[in-house]
């Protein structure tokens, strides 16, 4: 519409200018006569070029991808004489719950494949990611996960009891079996519970972030505390990755954002999911300060997530992205049977070139803290108490029928307490048709 | 590797599926569903083509919903170069198997992978339809449309409205997804969110009874219809329902609802996988109450649906229940019952009952409870005769 006719319009049709102009504009000056770059609000310090020159990516150097050590055990570092500030002890009990996971993962998937439960998701490769970024974290950091960190619960607390109680979604459950396997969750340290729909906890997240740091404004003598939050390279591609990102810079969030690139999103390899350089490069994009780590070593995620979580708390707060690289040698879930869409080969290949368990346990065994008879007895161990809490699990009562009818709202709504009046009328009037009792109090919670 | 021996001494049952709503050994109507000879599905080739107005020479194949999904797909890239198939995990044949081999028949231009953006899938759609081709977009899980929501219900929904003059339209596409209860898939891998997209004019939205049905409503949205359709495929039938289906082109008319049992008492009007239930619950009844006659409808399209069929069987019955699996407020039965109550309350013999999932979320361990069974359909029936 051209100028002169929106002048005919009526006055009452135009637009009222807005009554204040933003902050960004009004800080932002005006362009000087003769000065060698743009000073628009939307970019704010670009050089005024007569260099018609398109940028390439492919003219971009790639993000390098820092390590600690390499897929022997030996640290590459210069000047490396520790590889972390970490005590022996801790980088052991990091060791066996790593392991503890991957014991958990062989048995509960055999489980779900007898038909013990309904669906499991390993996390097979995957475990230095969890349990080293979860080890830079501290117990009042709150954490929202994807699926596939079952060790950032271990590593905060998680126990074997906790897992299986959820697993077979028992009266113990803190998701009170209503979340299929998987999707743990726990209040201190606050994990919140996993969604299965994907990215829709990374906007959460850096909400969650806000709230943490308005809380420290408001009260400085409490710790300071970051938002860690996990997803895939494939949940990067929903539109609430990058809605989640984007709004956590310009607040200002204190939140490490940690993706997890695993080469797939269930059959879809990277090639088709994006053509960037990773997930890293989104970062920089948005003006996040980022890294990328080597999945597989421990040790680089564990320091990478330490500095990420030091940089989130300075200056009042900002976000960090942390992309950790291994390859997803498992199958996405019981669900799938990834030979369908990849080579056989392709991950034998990886699962013996390459592993975050077997790296760290290398580095163990060179500085003499770790042996073939610790491994043994250990892992023996942890299957022994896998399986007892597995048969603990299974054997206990279901929640009450009437946890299907709560936490909808805060309270049960005139509605529901009819419907559970029903459903009680119904379970009452057909008895043989309903199996109740392996539900608490059966027919009488409702 | 796994230990052997303490696994399956602990494991040391045959397999079952212990975590799975098995009916108890009493039970007489809550049973699991026998596809086999359910009067629902085509049994044998003989009746099929009568059923789809096709000559008695057309040759037909039995197959599961996946199958008959699979061909209609099939089908629809050979008929025309127009159809686009894509979808996450499409190429290697989706993850419920309906979109297999097609990428090598037909080529990665025109069946392919997308990022994992349900928005950006059905985007992608609405822009290709508009420019005069017929995508076939591919959601996961119905309940993984929700990213996509604005796509359909600002876009799709509204762009022949919006273009107005210029004829502009999104008429071309089909938005299929995976919906429904399969007993083990709790909040996020059971929701049939039907009733928030029949809220929305301007997209129609179907949802097949069965492998032959699918094939036939399938093409019939993708060539018949130039309107945007979400297609809800019940996915507990993937692989459970099994009948001869076609091997021609055939198609289904939308929004033409099907008496699939005539009856003079009561009707039942529902439509995907609790149709299986009602037919069960019917026998039941009328074994139970000789001299009772139930009429059974599938509605087959929700939106915009058949209501002279339907009024004019409750007209015929006096009473009518509706049954869907999706929560009960607001739901599809609301408006079914509303438009009988309005549009044949001088006939109604007793209140139109919905028998419908509870006003909840289906948690894990309680879905059946929440979900409509046998016996509350059966309870439903017997209390609305008895009136």
């Amino acid at each position: 519409m051209s100028l002169s006719l929106l002048r005919r319009l009526p006055r009452a049709v135009r637009v009222p200018r807005p009554a204040r102009v933003t902050a960004r504009w009004s800080s932002s000056l005006s362009q000087r006569p003769g000065s060698d770059r743009v000073q628009f609000p939307g970019a704010v310090n670009s050089k005024f070029t007569t260099d018609m020159a398109f940028m390439k990516p492919s003219d971009m150097p790639y993000i390098p991808t820092y390590r600690v050590m390499d897929s022997d055990g030996v640290l590459v570092g210069k000047d490396k004489e520790r590889p972390v500030n970490v005590s022996d002890e801790e980088i052991l009990t990091w060791y066996r719950n790593m392991l503890s996971v991957s014991v958990m993962d062989g048995i509960m998937f055999e489980a779900q494949r007898q038909g013990r439960l309904s669906f499991y998701m390993v996390s097979a490769g995957e475990e230095g990611i969890s349990v080293g970024s979860a080890a830079a974290l501290t117990p009042d950091d709150t954490v929202f996960a994807q699926y596939r960190e079952a060790g950032v619960f271990q590593q905060r607390g998680f126990t074997l009891k906790d897992f299986m109680s959820q697993l077979f979604a028992n009266k113990n459950d803190s998701g009170k079996g209503r979340n299929m396997p998987v999707h743990y969750g726990s209040n201190y340290p606050r994990n919140h519970t996993i969604s299965s729909p994907l990215a829709t906890q990374i906007p959460q997240a850096s909400g969650a972030a806000y709230a943490l740091k308005l809380q420290a404004l408001q009260n400085p003598n409490i710790p300071r505390r970051i938002v860690a939050c996990y997803f895939g390279e494939g949940a990067a591609s929903e539109g609430d990755f990058h809605a989640g990102l984007n709004i956590a810079a310009t607040r200002s969030c204190p939140v490490v954002f940690i993706c997890r690139n695993n080469g797939y999103a269930i059959s879809t390899p990277t090639l088709e999911q994006y053509r960037g350089d990773g997930i890293a490069s989104r970062g920089l994009g948005y003006g996040i300060d980022t890294i990328r780590v080597d999945g597989n070593d421990i040790f680089a995620v564990y320091e990478a997530t330490r500095e990420a979580r030091r940089i989130a708390l300075e200056d009042g707060g900002k976000p960090v992205l942390v992309e950790a690289m291994s390859y997803r040698v498992s199958h996405h879930s019981t669900s799938d049977d990834s030979f369908a869409y990849r080579a056989r080969v392709e991950v034998e290949d990886w699962k013996r070139r390459d592993n975050p368990i077997i790296r760290l346990r290398k580095w163990l065994e060179n500085q003499g803290l770790w042996n073939e008879d610790l491994e043994r007895d250990t892992r023996s161990q942890m299957r022994k108490a896998v399986l007892q809490e597995f048969g603990a699990a299974e054997r206990e009562k279901k929640p009450p029928i009437r946890v299907a009818f709560e936490d909808v709202y805060e309270e049960v709504t005139e509605e529901a307490q009819a419907q559970m009046k029903e459903l009680r009328r119904i379970l009452e009037t057909y008895p043989e048709e309903y199996d109740v009792r392996q539900y608490e109090d059966g027919v009488n919670s409702l | 590797m796994i230990p052997r021996s303490p696994l399956q001494r602990l494991l040391r049952n045959p397999p079952c599926r212990r975590y799975s709503a098995a009916p108890t050994p009493s039970s007489r109507l809550n049973l699991p569903i026998d596809y086999k000879s359910t009067p629902l599905l085509h049994h044998t080739a003989s009746s099929v083509p009568r059923a789809y107005g096709l000559p008695e020479s057309t040759t037909s194949k039995s197959l599961n919903l996946y199958q008959a999904i699979n061909s209609a797909l099939r089908t629809a890239l050979s008929t025309s170069d127009k159809v686009l198939l894509f979808g996450e995990d499409v190429a290697f044949g989706g993850v419920f198997r309906c979109s297999m081999d097609l990428q090598t028949e037909f080529g990665s231009e025109r069946v392919f992978n997308t990022p994992l953006t349900e928005q950006g899938i059905v985007g992608f759609a609405i822009g290709a339809a508009a420019e005069g081709m017929k995508p076939i977009a591919e959601i996961q899980f119905a309940d993984y449309v929700f990213p996509a929501f604005d796509q359909i219900v600002n876009e799709a929904a509204k762009f022949r409205y919006r273009e107005g003059g210029t004829g502009g339209n999104a008429g071309g596409m089909v938005v299929r997804m995976p919906c429904g209860a399969v007993g083990h898939g709790a909040l996020y891998h059971t929701q049939s969110p039907e009733a928030l997209f029949a809220h929305v004019p301007g997209v129609q939205v179907v949802m097949p009874r069965s492998p032959a049905q699918a094939k036939g409503l399938l093409l019939s949205s993708i060539f018949q219809h130039n309107n945007p359709v979400i297609f809800m495929e019940p996915k507990i039938l993937y692989r459970a329902a099994v009948e001869h289906v076609p091997n021609e082109y055939y198609t289904i008319p939308l929004s033409k609802a099907e008496v699939l049992k005539p009856g003079n008492n009561v009707t039942v009007i529902s439509y995907g996988q609790p149709l299986y239930l009602c037919s069960a619950a019917i026998t039941a009844i009328e074994k139970s109450m000789p001299g009772v006659s139930i009429e059974l409808i599938d509605l087959r399209t929700i939106y915009p649906w058949d209501r002279p069929t339907v009024l004019e069987s409750v007209k015929k019955t006096g009473r009518a229940i509706v049954v869907h699996e999706s929560m009960i407020n607001y739901g599809v039965g609301a408006e079914v019952a509303a438009t009988i109550q309005d549009g044949a309350f001088l006939r109604l013999e007793a209140p139109v009952k919905r028998v419908a999932g509870w006003s909840t979320h289906t948690g894990l361990q309680y879905e059946k409870f929440i979900m409509p069974d046998v016996a509350r359909i059966y309870d439903a029936i017997k209390q609305t005769l008895e009136y």
